[in-house]
């Protein structure tokens, strides 16, 4: 059997399902971003399937675009991990109520 | 038919090392299953013929993304009594497993039961996907949208040292 666009798409579909399920399931913080970038992976496959299904290159160029966003965003919230590090000492989500009124 | 076979193999390693940053505990051993999933992902990039974004996703994920989680998990430097609370009660979990098995496998079937789309032979310009024809789009087409991208970097870069400052002083 050939290789269709279904195959990967059902592949972007079970990883992106993959990701959710550790941001519902996992309480550390760190393992909850790579299960962001998980899901982020999943949708830049999706891109480029369907780049070569249309043979175009606005595809890679947003895979680009989308790469560039996710390595801004870890960035950021890795600082942000260690800055809660610092004042709670854990890494436990639940932990994180500061906004509740 | 070597598409197949490639297909197969580095979608289950993509999986596999899935569900391996879902399981494992340790921080440190989940970093190094998503290096896995990322490069099984770049190999089908390959397939593709999205060979730039393949260099780029092996380049900037699985090395400076990753180097970048991984120093901070260094840096931390967790205590094993911290990594005992990590995860819901088991009831809870396989809940939601169940649940995104039934949905997944659901939308499988749909797609599978449908007639495929198969990829067309590659027509246009020989060089699809290198560096020349994706910066052939990227500089004319997407100019002003590639000069914002630079703007949102270094505004991710002053929010990083303002974060990380700290309030003393």
């Amino acid at each position: 059997m050939e290789i269709a666009v279904t195959h990967y798409v059902v592949l972007a579909c079970v990883l992106f399902a993959i990701g959710v399920y550790g941001i519902i399931t996992r309480k550390n913080i760190l393992i909850v971003l790579m299960c962001l970038e998980l899901m982020l992976n999943s949708c830049n496959l999706l891109f480029v399937v369907f780049s070569r299904l249309y043979e175009g290159a606005t595809g890679h160029v947003f895979v680009l675009m989308s790469v560039t966003v996710a390595a801004a965003e870890v960035a950021v919230g890795l600082a942000f991990v260690v800055s809660i590090y610092r004042q709670k000492e854990s890494l436990d989500i639940d932990l994180l109520k500061l906004l509740r009124g | 038919m070597s598409h197949t076979v490639l297909f197969y193999i580095f979608s289950t390693l993509a999986v596999l090392g899935a569900v391996m940053v879902v399981s494992h505990k340790n921080p440190v051993s989940s970093a190094v299953s998503l290096v896995l999933t990322l490069f099984s992902t770049a190999v089908l990039f390959v397939l593709l013929h999205a060979h730039f974004i393949a260099a780029i996703q092996i380049l900037i994920y699985a090395g400076a993304i990753m180097v970048l989680f991984l120093f901070t998990v260094m840096f931390l430097n967790i205590r094993d009594s911290e990594l005992r609370f990590d995860s819901m009660n088991i009831p809870k979990r396989m809940t939601f497993l169940f649940l995104f098995i039934v949905v997944v496998g659901f939308f499988a079937s749909k797609l599978f039961s449908s007639s495929p789309v198969v990829f067309p032979k590659l027509e246009g310009p020989e060089n699809f996907g290198t560096v020349a024809e994706v910066g052939r789009s990227l500089f004319n087409d997407y100019l002003l949208v590639f000069e914002l991208t630079s703007v949102l970097v270094v505004i991710a870069m002053v929010g990083v040292l303002v974060i990380s400052k700290g309030r003393e002083s």
